[in-house]
């Protein structure tokens, strides 16, 4: 068994109104391990964006605990869209976070670039955003995101302003750098085919003020990935029962 | 050597065409309207006493060049507009910056600034002849009531409207207020920042006309005012004249440090 990292119990959050209180999440509860990949599903405006921004500590939780395992936790947030500064050069844009927390050394700076060339951007290190696809617009991001050196990647929605064939091919990008770089991640998604190929566990939600419905663990006889496993014959039965616990009406 | 298609070459031809054509009406607009102007007045169409004519402007040109004081007239005009653009540009700027930083203050700032933008400044005239006294002190000030509330009305939107994924990114990062402002308010209002640039050294400028207009012995305000006093309107066509190419030199300045801070 993993290491337990974080642990979030009886987490709730209100948002106060002149009108009133809006309750937004009730009451969630589980736990990640290291180097898992942890996916929250759950019903659009559930709560899922602000259970990550209450676990980056951008928004306040109203009660519950949120506990790290691990001392000193860094945490790496990687947004819907890629907010790449379209006045930065490649490397000065995944250098951002290192400047901003003082910690851009040369072994720092040499590790960006490491990932830069490991990961298919060598050639537009010195490049601007402008000159970069979608996918390698959102694998630069990623990259912003690990320089900081995360214990825990925080991914909201990372894929979801991407055309569906740059959404596949770079689903299994994704994977495979959190994987290589032996990363902790929390995605939430609101697509599930994306969770189901990409976690190791899902958390379902259940509509607002949320709770949790239930917690799979993502087995398959062939995992590999993303793009392998959505062909794994358990892949659709996970799927009926998340849609099932999502209880969708239109 | 890179070769270009016949395609291209067409393609580069046509717009040398359309640009050439361009400036080939531009032109010929404005000397048309000039023949015009000067043939209805040799031909006493219209009355030169009342209207001028190019070639009345031309000699009062000349005759204000000869005595020296066209330039002297010309310099302070443009001292005084250059010394309001920049106060009002510092100005707007802190207090842009200020209103960024609290909004509660931006709150409360709000209606006054809305209503003193609003405000038609011309009628504070004789009260800022009053207060401040009827000198150069007098222009510069008509000139930042003018510019300075559109200045900062103009900067802040600007740095209200950035992107809020730019910042959320920032904040993860745990970037504190100061980092924001510098990292991402400030350059990706880039373009805010130089348009207001152009509105404000427009802006001045009106402001000084109006200000020399009011109270003043010297600058093209002055002679407007003086011209039309002793019915001299070869004077005051003249100095409008100067007026609008003194104001498109201006804006070209601007563009041309846009320019420059692009590169």
């Amino acid at each position: 068994m993993k290491n337990k990292i974080l642990e979030i119990s009886h987490l709730t959050k209100n948002y106060q109104d002149l009108d009133g209180e809006i309750e937004a999440v009730r009451d969630i509860s589980f736990d990640v391990y290291e180097k898992e990949f942890l996916a929250i599903v759950g019903p659009s405006g559930c709560g899922k964006s602000t259970l990550l921004s209450i676990l980056s500590g951008l928004e306040n939780k109203s009660g519950g605990n949120i506990i790290f395992h691990k001392e000193n936790v860094i945490l790496g947030y990687m947004l819907q869209k890629d907010s790449l500064f379209p006045w930065l050069n490649i490397l000065d844009n995944c250098l951002l976070g290192l400047k901003i927390t003082n910690n851009l050394t040369e072994s720092n700076k040499n590790y960006v670039i490491h990932l830069l060339e490991t990961y298919g951007l060598k050639d537009f290190i010195y490049k601007y955003p402008n000159s970069l696809s979608g996918g390698m617009r959102q694998r630069v991001a990623l990259i912003r995101t690990l320089a900081i050196h995360p214990d825990i990647l925080l991914l909201d929605e990372a894929l979801s302003a991407l055309d569906y064939q740059t959404r596949l091919a770079l689903s299994d990008d994704l994977h495979h750098i959190i994987k290589q770089e032996g990363k902790t991640a929390i995605m939430i998604t609101h697509d599930l085919a994306e969770a189901i190929s990409m976690a190791d566990r899902i958390v379902v939600l259940t509509k607002r003020p949320s709770v949790v419905k239930n917690i799979y663990k993502v087995e398959m006889t062939d995992k590999k990935n993303p793009i392998h496993n959505r062909k794994c014959k358990e892949f659709s039965d996970y799927y009926e029962k998340i849609w099932r616990d999502l209880d969708v009406h239109i | 050597m890179s070769t270009y298609s016949k395609e291209h070459i067409d393609f580069l031809k046509e717009k040398r065409k359309e640009k050439r054509l361009i400036l080939f009406f531009q032109i010929a607009i404005i000397v048309f309207f000039l023949l015009l102007w000067e043939g209805a007045s040799r031909l006493g169409v219209i009355n030169t006493f009342l209207s001028s004519s190019p070639s009345g402007i031309i000699k009062t040109m000349i005759s204000l060049f000869q005595d020296g004081s066209l330039i002297s007239h010309i310099l302070i005009t443009t001292y005084e507009t250059l010394l309001s653009f920049f106060l009002a540009t510092i100005i707007g700027f802190i207090v842009a910056t200020i209103l960024w930083y609290s909004k509660i203050v931006a709150k409360i700032i709000d209606p006054y600034l809305t209503i003193l933008n609003s405000l038609p400044k011309v009628a504070l005239g004789p009260l800022i002849i009053i207060w401040v006294g009827a000198s150069i002190h007098s222009i510069i000030f008509m000139a930042l009531l003018i510019s300075t509330f559109i200045t900062i009305i103009n900067i802040y939107n600007g740095f209200r409207e950035t992107d809020e994924n730019y910042i959320r990114l920032l904040k993860s990062f745990g970037a504190k207020k100061r980092q924001i402002f510098l990292k991402v308010v400030i350059p990706s209002n880039y373009h805010t920042l130089i348009n207001t640039l152009k509105i404000n050294i427009s802006m001045s400028f009106i402001g000084v006309i109006m200000g020399e207009l009011l109270v003043s012995k010297q600058g093209l305000g002055y002679l407007i005012m003086y011209g039309s006093q002793v019915f001299n309107i070869n004077l005051v066509i003249t100095a409008v004249f100067i007026l609008g190419l003194l104001s498109y030199l201006m804006y070209f300045s601007i563009s041309k440090l846009e320019c420059l801070i692009k590169k």
